[in-house]
């Protein structure tokens, strides 16, 4: 199949998000449940940094909406802690792009940790908080991942002919 | 662009939208959480993700399909061996079984109560597919349309799972008895004391709260379904109290227990229907 420059952007970026997906709902062992990153995040905030005038919070809220029908939660939890999260990405897009990798992940740490801190409370809110210290493991996994997947992310870009 | 009175203003900020979606986000979680007005909408919402959760789960139904194609028979004939002789033993065990139920009716008669019949069960396939982390709730593949309800019971062969929350036409979605959310009514089987057990987001452990230091439970009760509240039917296995703390700063003993049902394993589940019809001389007392 033959795709203009514009349709191969668009397959990149519904890719790759469609892929964050599967992903995050993909089964898993009930033991390795803490070690699975927010993937939909990561990929999001990946976008939010590159083309932050095409993805942004628009997008983080649909991304979060789809999360909260897959994951059967209250419907706009997942929403709105997405939006915050890629407001924020795409207000610190300058900053967090000149910082090298290791301090980019510490700062890819800090809007994962205000995604689920913010689904912690509105959990919380209505008495569904998980009592386990564990919940913090998948940010700290997917700070681990950001530099492989900002590379990966980054060739697919290339390819997809985004700028 | 848009066009107001002669001047052209762009698409809103960022933090327009932001300010915007948030507000429809809180409005969301208001409607879904206190009016469940939602109800519809959500159960045409999971009807669509259906195919999604599907894509998602294929790996795991692929893997689990050459793994069986590639069984050996060595371990079909143990399998086989095993099932044989729990088989044996299940229908020794169910021989009183017929004589008791009569038995049971019989008294039941005498007491004017609710005559008891055998709940309706049927099985349910699993959807392989994560919920929300830290959550715990199972994707099921049968929906309304084989007459699942919300707030409907879910067994496995060794106890209660959880309840039924979300419906839609062709899958349902079961909160298990370890959600952080879930509370089930139980009976302590030994001493008859009432508790309730509580989820905690663990995958296989629930909390008993709100015992006192005289309460009659040691480790190792076993604690079923009370059947108050309505929603769970009685006499089912929940939970196999395995460890009480006792505190003396605390008011409450602290009391962990493991789920009797299997949750974490396991393909199927059964989705009971409740069996219970009024004899001719009482039961419309209420």
């Amino acid at each position: 199949m033959r795709l203009g420059p514009d349709g191969r952007r668009r397959a990149t970026l519904i890719g790759t998000f469609a892929a964050a997906i599967i992903l995050a709902i993909m089964p898993f062992p009930v033991w390795a449940e803490p070690f699975r990153p927010d993937w939909v995040g990561l990929v999001l905030i990946y976008w939010c940094l590159a083309i932050p005038d095409r993805v942004s919070v628009g997008t983080g809220w649909l991304l979060g909406f789809i999360q909260d029908i897959l994951f059967g939660s209250l419907l706009g939890s997942n929403a709105l802690a997405k939006t915050l999260v890629a407001f924020l990405a795409v207000r610190l897009h300058l900053q967090l792009r000149m910082f090298p990798r290791w301090q980019q992940a510490v700062s890819v740490l800090g809007l994962l940790v205000v995604n689920q801190l913010l689904v912690l409370w509105i959990r919380g809110a209505i008495g569904q908080a998980p009592d386990t210290f564990s919940y913090w493991t998948p940010s700290i996994v997917g700070a681990l991942l950001w530099p492989w997947l900002f590379v990966i992310l980054r060739d697919l870009r290339r390819r997809g002919g985004i700028a | 662009m848009i066009n107001v009175f002669g001047r052209s203003i762009g698409a809103p900020s960022h933090l327009t939208r932001l300010v915007l979606l948030s507000a429809l986000s809180v409005a969301l979680m208001m409607l879904d959480h206190r009016g469940h007005h939602l109800e519809k909408i959500r159960a045409g919402l999971n009807t669509l993700a259906y195919p999604i959760q599907l894509i998602a789960a294929t790996p795991a139904y692929v893997v689990g399909g050459l793994a069986d194609f590639f069984t050996t028979r060595g371990t079909l004939r143990v399998d086989n061996e095993k099932l044989l002789a729990e088989r044996q033993a299940l229908l020794a065990r169910l021989q009183q079984f017929e004589a008791l139920e009569q038995e049971n009716q019989r008294l039941r008669q005498l007491l004017v109560s609710a005559a008891q019949v055998a709940d309706k069960a049927i099985a349910a396939e699993l959807v392989e597919v994560s919920a929300e982390p830290f959550t715990r709730k199972v994707v099921v593949a049968k929906g309304a349309r084989n007459g699942v309800y919300v707030g409907q019971s879910v067994i496995d062969a060794h106890g209660i799972m959880g309840q039924v929350t979300q419906v839609a036409s062709d899958v349902s979605r079961v909160t298990l008895i370890t959600d952080a959310g879930h509370a089930i009514p139980v009976l302590n089987n030994r001493s008859g004391l009432r508790a309730l057990v509580f989820g905690t987001g663990n995958p296989d452990t629930v909390k008993v709260p709100y015992l006192t230091a005289n309460a009659d439970i040691q480790e190792g009760d076993l604690l079923v379904s009370s059947g108050m509240g309505g929603t769970f039917p009685p006499g089912y296995p929940v939970a196999r109290v395995t460890k009480i703390v006792n505190d003396p700063n605390e008011a409450f003993l602290s009391i962990t227990a493991k789920p009797a049902a299997q949750l974490n394993h396991g393909k199927q589940v059964l989705l009971i229907w409740r069996g219970i019809v009024p004899t001719k001389s009482g039961g419309k007392s209420k």
